[in-house]
């Protein structure tokens, strides 16, 4: 399964390029993450609870980075083994272009699964990785950017303000 | 009056009584007191190389009892392959190691890494997770003829290449080359046949026990052929001599071929109970039927077939590429090549038929017998050739087809064997007759007004059943005898039990075999019951499949009654003070011919047992006979098919509307039950044509392990029953048994898929679609492609 999108965000590659490196942001930002730990230089350990179609699993395993250009470029690559759900493995390169009002992010994604996965979930395993990369990118501007709505935003501080561009706030 | 007895008698199968009622025993219904369950902890990747199996952790989980890897069978004999084909060099084939649980490799999804035996399957399932396997994914072959290119990645390491034998029958080269030079017209198709998984509604259960006292095993198993299994897992994998072991398969829930195989699971559960001496059970889940039971078909070939500038068939040449999948199955071997290329020439007498197949390994779930087995693949080629050619031609598909019929019998065919009788200008008339063909064109306007696209299909077919000549098959490489045995024991009070080789697994062996030792004692049904699918109570016998119950075990059970008539008829004589020679047996009677003096066959068995007047000093007493029959020749079912579709132009979807079949299975025992096998034998053939279709993707993932992605024919996708004929009447009988039967078990799978993708055809293209092909399943897509390409 092969994935091509961009994004555009209100932020400088810099802002963009550290928080992809962070294990809280993405914690914070793949769907169903409920522990991410380690660095981009050891690699990061995750384990993510999902579902796919009939198949619910927890997936534990090992994400690397790999050629990584600063704030530019880098390559992501990992492994999730769910048991007897079977596994996925894949990897991104990600790529970031300074624009106006912020950085479009490339992403070429290539995916495969494995076992309980591809013999229940084929059928809906690509429309199943376009929505996990959506949500994905969605959770990753808000962290990033802050939300649209700047009083919305403040709400959402005042009641837990971790959950909306915490991390810029962290950064800048 | 249609009989209500014996021979000819459409009886009820007494069978579905406990069928009905929820009384079967089944494998999964036998339990043994302290049984432990085992799971099988299978590959999810298609190839890799295994570096560890920790199992300490799981060990240690609750109720585990003992975890079994590839190193405790270090030593154990792998599954046997019992079919050597020789190739076209004179080498035989190769033949890599199958191990019961993976050694070094995972060579498949679904290859049994380690197994896990439970106090309960709970406990087994839980503490499998624990198990920490390191597997060095490696890449995976799937497309067989990737597989075959210089440099690919190898299935088995040590072997040369993936090829395990590129095999040649038939004509000459030069002979089929000079035919084709020749030609006025050649048709060239190149086509799959789908890979299938059988899916019987029973998945496959073993349980292994351990008599300590008496150091004996016992296994309970899904099987077609117990004895088989008794042979292959006792004298190659397990080394237990045959009286130290039993194997039980009590009723079983369909086979459709893939309940033939000796499978590791079998293996195991009887090794294991050794080991712990404990009973052990597997019992398969729907999702690991999928990667543990052996898939069928998945061919794919290219057919060319010349012909002069009459019409007439002059040569016909194939070339085939057969998955064999990762191990080589039982008789995996076989159905490529003796079970496919014998029967090339199909109902025409084509002078030169030459067939090379290339047997591959892949890193996929071994590929075996499947209802047909061969004959299926081998039909779908030439019925679909010659359809082409018809149409490529502009001539009428049943006029080509008549025109090249073989008409005179008996018949050598190119291909080795011999047609011992048939007539398939009979069957075409029959089938022209029921499907009423002149009303085609009524009922295709009648569907245009609707808006949907009609098509008519006929198909031929024939096959090789009632397997085998021992002698003639053991020159082709069988490993085996494929003879049957039975046992008639006559009890002092005059009922029968009739031990045969067989096994019923939905024929109705139970209700047709009494029928005949029935009509030849002249005795009620009701006093005669068969015994099978148990080694301990059996004389021997080779199992069911090939459609050769009865044709092969019946004639044993024949003989075995002559025997018993013979012997009768001299206790007979003796209580009537006649001449053994004037005894004639009717109506359960014994009487000496040209006198009013009888006896009753009931005194003469008690006689047998209570021999107080008796012939002591001529016959022995008591009335027990066996026979084993090995056939002279394979029988020649065949037979004419029709199907007519409608395909919807804006979906692509094809209904049957209407299916005919003129089957000639020789002489018929029990008419019903023979119309249910072709009926469902269609259903399958309609399934594997429309609907099935097991798919890998590149990297050897299987697809569609669920019934939500392997789509089983239902109810609704076959015609209403007053558009759904099955016909027999057309008897031409086997000349070589005793009974004159050819069998049936399989026609409908082999005689269908053809017809349905003539029918689809035959609608696009009279609509103006030029399509020539499309292959199996012809699913709403891939119609609507077609279309519109």
């Amino acid at each position: 399964m092969q994935m091509s999108d961009s994004r555009q965000i209100s932020a400088a590659p810099e802002t963009v390029w550290a928080a992809l490196i962070n294990a809280d942001v993405l914690m914070q930002c793949v769907p169903g993450c409920t522990e991410m730990s380690g660095s981009p230089e050891e690699g990061f350990e995750a384990t993510v609870v999902q579902k796919v179609g009939p198949v619910k699993a927890t997936f534990k395993g090992q994400v690397t980075m790999s050629d990584m250009d600063a704030p530019n470029v880098l390559t992501l690559s990992g492994e999730g083994k769910g048991g007897a759900a079977g596994f996925a493995k894949g990897g991104a390169t990600v790529r970031l272009e300074p624009v106006d009002g912020g950085t479009l992010l490339h992403y070429d994604v290539e995916a495969k699964v494995g076992g309980k996965l591809a013999q229940l979930g084929s059928r809906i395993i690509d429309g199943f990785a376009k929505k996990m990369a959506d949500q994905f990118f969605v959770n990753f501007q808000e962290a990033v950017e802050g939300p649209k709505d700047a009083d919305a935003a403040e709400d959402a501080s005042g009641q837990d303000g971790k959950k909306k561009g915490w991390f810029r706030k962290i950064v800048s | 009056m249609p009989k209500d007895h014996g021979i000819g008698a459409s009886q009820k199968r007494r069978e579905d009584v406990r069928f009905l009622t929820g009384a079967g025993q089944y494998t999964d219904d036998i339990n043994v007191h302290g049984q432990a369950y085992v799971y099988f902890l299978r590959s999810d990747v298609a190839h890799g190389k295994i570096n560890s199996i920790d199992t300490a952790a799981a060990s240690a989980m609750p109720g585990v009892v003992r975890i079994f890897t590839g190193a405790d069978f270090e030593g154990v004999g792998g599954l046997p392959c019992g079919w050597q084909v020789t190739d076209k060099h004179g080498e035989a084939m190769k033949e890599p190691a199958h191990p019961v649980l993976a050694q070094g490799k995972v060579r498949h999804v679904g290859d049994p890494i380690a197994a896990v035996v439970a106090d309960s399957l709970e406990q087994a399932r839980n503490a499998a997770e624990a198990i920490d396997v390191d597997i060095e994914e490696l890449p995976a072959v799937v497309d067989m003829k990737a597989a075959l290119n210089a440099g690919a990645t190898k299935v088995h390491d040590d072997l040369s290449d993936n090829l395990c034998y590129d095999w040649q029958f038939g004509t000459d080269t030069e002979t089929v080359d000079a035919a084709f030079a020749a030609a006025a017209h050649v048709t060239k198709l190149e086509l799959r046949n789908n890979r299938l998984v059988a899916n019987p509604m029973e998945p496959r259960v073993a349980l292994g026990e351990y008599n300590r006292a008496k150091d004996e095993s016992t296994l309970y198993t899904t099987s077609q052929n117990p004895h088989v299994i008794r042979l292959l897992m006792g004298a190659f994998v397990l080394g237990i001599p045959e009286h130290k072991l039993r194997v039980v398969a009590p009723d079983v829930g369909g086979g459709f071929g893939t309940k033939i195989f000796h499978y590791a699971e079998e293996a195991f559960c009887t090794f294991a109970s050794r080991k712990i001496n404990r009973a052990v059970k597997w019992t398969s889940s729907r999702s690991e039927a999928f990667m543990s039971d052996a898939h069928g078909r998945d061919h794919v070939s290219t057919i060319e077939l010349a012909l002069d500038a009459d019409n007439n068939f002059t040569a016909l040449r194939t070339d085939t590429y057969a998955n064999m999948g990762a191990y080589l199955s039982t008789f995996a071997s076989c159905t490529p090549t003796w079970l496919h290329g014998t029967l090339m020439a199909g109902n025409y007498k084509t002078p030169a038929v030459q067939v090379n197949v290339k047997a591959v390994f892949t890193n996929t779930v071994p590929v075996d017998a499947y209802r047909g087995a061969g004959r299926p693949e081998a039909t779908f080629q030439l019925e679909r050739v010659i359809d082409k050619a018809a149409r490529e031609l502009g001539v009428d598909p049943i006029k080509l087809r008549r025109q090249n019929f073989i008409t005179s019998f008996p018949y050598a065919t190119p291909v080795a064997v011999e047609y011992d009788t048939g007539d398939y200008n009979a069957t075409m008339d029959k089938m022209e007759e029921l499907m009423d063909i002149p009303g085609f064109a009524a009922r295709r306007a009648a569907s245009e007004a609707k808006g949907k696209l009609r098509g008519l299909g006929i198909n031929c077919f024939i096959e090789a059943c009632g397997i085998a000549p021992s002698n003639l098959v053991g020159q082709l490489g069988a490993r085996a005898g494929l003879y049957d045995a039975a046992t008639v024991r006559v009890n002092a009070t005059g009922s029968i039990s009739v031990m045969v080789g067989a096994h019923s697994h939905g024929q109705g062996h139970e209700t047709v075999f009494p029928q005949v030792v029935a009509e030849m004692l002249g005795i009620d049904e009701s006093m005669i019951d068969i015994v099978h699918g148990d080694s301990s109570k059996i004389p021997f016998g080779m199992g069911t499949y090939g459609s050769r119950s009865l044709a092969v075990c019946g004639s044993a059970m024949v003989r075995a009654t002559e025997k018993i008539i013979n012997k009768a008829k001299k206790i007979a004589a003796h209580l009537m003070e006649a001449s053994e020679a004037d005894i004639e047996l009717k109506d359960g009677q014994f009487s000496v011919a040209g006198t009013d003096k009888s006896v009753a066959w009931g005194d003469v068995t008690l006689a047998a047992y209570v021999p107080h007047n008796y012939p002591l000093e001529d016959i022995e007493p008591g009335l027990e006979e066996t026979a084993f029959y090995d056939p002279a020749n394979f029988t020649y079912p065949a037979g004419a098919y029709a199907c007519e579709v409608e395909v919807d132009p804006d979906t692509g979807k094809v209904t049957i509307e209407k299916f005919v079949s003129a089957d000639d299975f020789g002489n018929v025992v029990n008419p019903m039950i023979v119309e249910g096998q072709v009926h469902g034998g269609i259903a399958q053939g309609i399934g594997q044509a429309l609907l099935e279709n097991c798919a890998y993707d590149e990297n050897g993932q299987l697809l569609s392990a669920s019934y939500m992605d392997y789509a089983m024919p239902r109810a609704s996708d076959l015609p209403h029953m007053a558009n759904y004929t099955v016909d027999h009447s057309c008897q031409t009988p086997c000349t070589h048994n005793p009974l004159g039967v050819k069998g049936c078990g399989e026609a409908g799978a082999i005689g269908s898929p053809p017809t349905v993708v003539n029918a689809v055809l035959d609608a696009l293209n009279s609509a103006g679609h030029k399509v020539a092909h499309i292959d199996m399943p012809v699913s709403p897509s891939r119609v609507w492609e077609a279309m519109n390409s």
